[in-house]
């Protein structure tokens, strides 16, 4: 039958001191580090971050959204990161992921979305009455999505095609090469990675 | 696509659930099993604990409050002194504030990991490693311990014994947390998830700018962060973040994470106390709260945000985007996963977000909050369940007033002794609430903290402290806790809203009831095993938790809602 203990409370204290220590040592120190020798082992790209090289240079990550402003590039969603250690703006800056936190009754949301609208019809020639696809206007919560929606690759296209010379069917080609389905067919959303996208036009 | 949405969420309710029996027995046999393994009694003599000792309420208690008292002087220690610990290969300093290494450690040490800091801004790898997976595990452990404890008291007939808090420390991180963490975090790695110890890679864009991407030990955080349902992010953003989140499989696999264990302990308690269908009716209890807020956010966000269709965005279903109310989501999640990450996280008192809950609609909002303020979907490892049978203490009160007779509950008198301490956790977690967020609303520039205006604003506040004290640790993250303010008060409230509601004052009504023998069921002993029962358990639950709140929540997400169904704005 159970032996109820009246040692005093000091005798806690050496066990409570023990297993923080052996706790630290083993979860802390050895499971991080076992895991990171056997990941390296088997899955050596992604381990170490699943970086793109492109004539020996790391041009990013398959996995991080990065900014492109130029017409002949497709461009990602809104970002919200700001410098490291500031507040000024600095679109995906994947060492300071951040959103922009703005409740869905904030002028400041309405007002952004509004710019990103008329910005968005602006630059791809599209008529006032149009409607913006969700994505394409409003911030994500990383402020790193590497994706964007298929309505809003589509509605790029044309803008692309113009500014390389190139066939608009072209380009539509290569956005369908690149939309990733559902995972296993129905897990998440059909997208499209922006990065592997851009880098294929440039082929 | 609406039946490729049901299906998603059809499949991964149907896997979640589908752990309850295996999970719930694997618990018993943890917490039950008569031998140790090799590895364990190697473990005992070299930490000096004697396994053999049986330990009183009392004394399990102690056990809890000094592990952590240990461990919170010890990181508070790694924190201050990140400057000249190892690891740190981005050579990120200062060190975190007094303040901020208080709320931290206390943060982590009680399985709530509300975070004031951007991970990957202000913790050096050794952080990441050594304090916060370590206490992501550890943490959940204890927590898991007390709520075997607490089942433990109510199986016993006539004796004050809880078992062994080290045994049930050592054996939860040996036998279940360790090894499934380990595989996990090889198919997070597989996925996407980095796991290194090279400093931020250097990236040359496209466009030729210079994009610093942070990186580190991240897959072995990420798996015990959601199977313990600890929640602190390796990155600011949490598991928003593609690097914590790379795929939908990982947040299929994250959000199974967090509803693996907690509802197999409703099995675990069934089996324990000898009466499995209680343990049915509790999961029943559980399951109807969470599809009920399931239904109330998913809806919500997928109809989106009026204002934004008046300004032009297009934010319908198709099958070429998933609309909704988009800010502050991502693309590869889409509405329907975030949605259930939601309902789990807040359910799960996780806290982790793949999505930022300052942005979602009033009514998301609402439903997150109110899971938080009823504490009681699910729960936390241990903790939820023991709030349940709290609630659970209360209805037979409540019942027993009624018809006037002592009130019972697995065949143990429920006396005013138990009542009294029942009254105590119950109003502990509405107490500090709302003293901290009255508290917060009359300091001095304490609503500088605040990133939105008018009712938004105060919901900002509200889930603050509603997280805390429920342990839970997502936030809407606008509000800017990183102030000596914030950082002490939000501390004070994790640590009443673990210790006062519900750890201690329930594993001692679990010691007493473990002393008082069983008495015969008679014609006039009202079943708790019944239908009838968990419909009036669950009665009790949304009126206790609706008169408490309900003020608050008008002046928050309710009022916001009618603001947006008007088209105002702030």
């Amino acid at each position: 039958m159970a032996i109820q203990s009246r040692s005093p409370l000091v005798n806690l204290l050496i066990p409570a001191i023990t297993t923080a220590l052996w706790f630290i040592l083993l979860c802390g120190v050895i499971y991080p580090l076992a895991t990171t020798v056997v990941a390296n082992v088997i899955f050596p790209h992604q381990a170490q971050g699943s970086l793109i090289t492109l004539n020996n240079k790391v041009i990013g990550s398959e996995l991080i959204g990065q900014n492109f402003t130029a017409p002949k590039y497709f461009h990602p969603r809104p970002s919200a990161t700001t410098k490291t250690g500031g507040t000024d703006a600095q679109p995906y800056n994947a060492a300071n992921s951040g959103a922009t936190n703005y409740g869905p009754t904030n002028k400041k949301l309405i007002d952004a979305v509004k710019g990103a609208v008329t910005a968005y019809r602006k630059e791809n020639g599209l008529a006032d009455n149009t409607p913006v696809p969700i994505d394409a206007v409003t911030n994500s919560a990383s402020g790193l999505d590497p994706d964007i929606s298929i309505a809003n690759a589509n509605l790029q296209a044309s803008r692309v095609a113009k500014a390389r010379n190139k066939p608009v069917a072209e380009v539509q080609k290569l956005i369908s090469d690149n939309t990733t389905g559902r995972q296993w067919g129905f897990l998440g959303e059909p997208r499209i990675n922006v990065l592997k996208l851009n880098l294929a036009l440039d082929k | 696509m609406i039946l490729n949405i049901l299906q998603l969420l059809i499949i991964i309710l149907i896997i979640g659930f589908a752990f309850v029996i295996p999970i719930g027995k694997y618990l018993i046999k943890i917490f039950t099993d008569e031998t140790d393994t090799v590895l364990e009694r190697y473990t005992y003599r070299f930490l000096g604990i004697n396994p053999e000792e049986q330990m009183t309420w009392q004394r399990y208690s102690q056990a809890i409050v000094l592990s952590n008292l240990v461990f919170v002087l010890l990181f508070y220690a790694t924190l201050r002194l990140q400057d000249i610990l190892p690891f740190n290969p981005d050579k990120i300093s200062p060190a975190p504030t007094a303040e901020l290494a208080f709320n931290t450690a206390i943060s982590f040490v009680t399985n709530t990991d509300w975070q004031n800091y951007g991970g990957e801004t202000t913790l050096s790898y050794f952080n990441q490693m050594v304090m916060i997976t370590c206490l992501m595990f550890t943490s959940s452990a204890t927590g898991l311990a007390a709520g075997v404890a607490v089942i433990r008291g109510l199986s016993q007939n006539g004796v004050n014994n809880l078992g062994n808090f080290w045994v049930d420390l050592t054996r939860a991180i040996y036998r279940l947390f360790l090894p499934i963490c380990f595989v996990l975090s090889l198919v997070y790695v597989w996925q996407g998830v980095p796991q290194t110890l090279a400093p931020a890679a250097i990236a040359t864009t496209l466009e030729g700018a210079t994009q610093t991407i942070a990186r580190g030990p991240v897959a072995s955080l990420e798996s015990i962060k959601q199977i313990g349902t600890n929640g602190g992010g390796f990155f600011n953003i949490n598991s928003a973040h593609p690097f914590e989140n790379p795929t939908p499989l990982t947040n299929s696999l994250e959000i199974m994470s967090m509803l693996l264990i907690v509802p197999a302990l409703t099995y675990t308690f069934g089996t324990m106390v000898k009466a499995r269908r209680q343990g049915w009716i509790f999961f029943g209890v559980f399951t109807a709260l969470f599809i009920g807020f399931l239904a109330i956010i998913l809806p919500a966000e997928q109809i989106g945000n009026p204002l934004l269709t008046q300004v032009g965005a297009d934010q319908t279903l198709s099958a070429l985007q998933s609309g909704g109310n988009f800010e502050g989501k991502e693309v590869r999640f889409g509405i329907a996963q975030t949605s259930l990450f939601v309902t789990a996280t807040t359910a799960a008192t996780t806290g982790s977000v793949d999505a930022m809950h300052d942005s979602l609609t009033p009514m998301g909002g609402f439903a997150a909050l109110s899971e938080m303020l009823l504490n009681v979907v699910f729960g936390g490892k241990g903790v939820g369940l023991i709030t349940l049978i709290m609630y659970a203490a209360v209805t037979v009160f409540l019942v027993g007033l009624m018809v006037g007779r002592t009130p019972e509950f697995l065949s143990k008198k429920i006396e005013a002794k138990e009542v009294k301490l029942v009254s105590l956790a119950l109003l502990a977690h509405p107490f500090t609430i709302l003293i901290g967020v009255g508290l917060a609303l009359v300091w001095p520039k304490a609503l500088d903290s605040l990133n939105n205006p008018d009712a938004h604003g105060f919901t900002e506040l509200l889930y603050a402290f509603a997280s805390v004290t429920a342990n839970n640790g997502s936030a809407f993250g606008g509000l800017n806790g990183n102030t000596p303010f914030y950082n002490t008060v939000l501390g004070i409230g994790i640590l009443l809203g673990r210790f006062l509601a519900p750890v201690l004052p329930m594993l001692a009504v679990a010691g007493y009831l473990a002393v008082k023998p069983r008495v015969p069921k008679t014609t006039g002993t009202m079943s708790t095993n019944t239908v009838f029962f968990g419909v009036l358990l669950l009665a009790s639950i949304l009126i206790v938790g609706g008169l408490t709140f309900f003020p608050a929540l008008a002046l928050g997400p309710i009022s916001e809602h009618f603001e947006l169904a008007s088209g105002k704005s702030f």
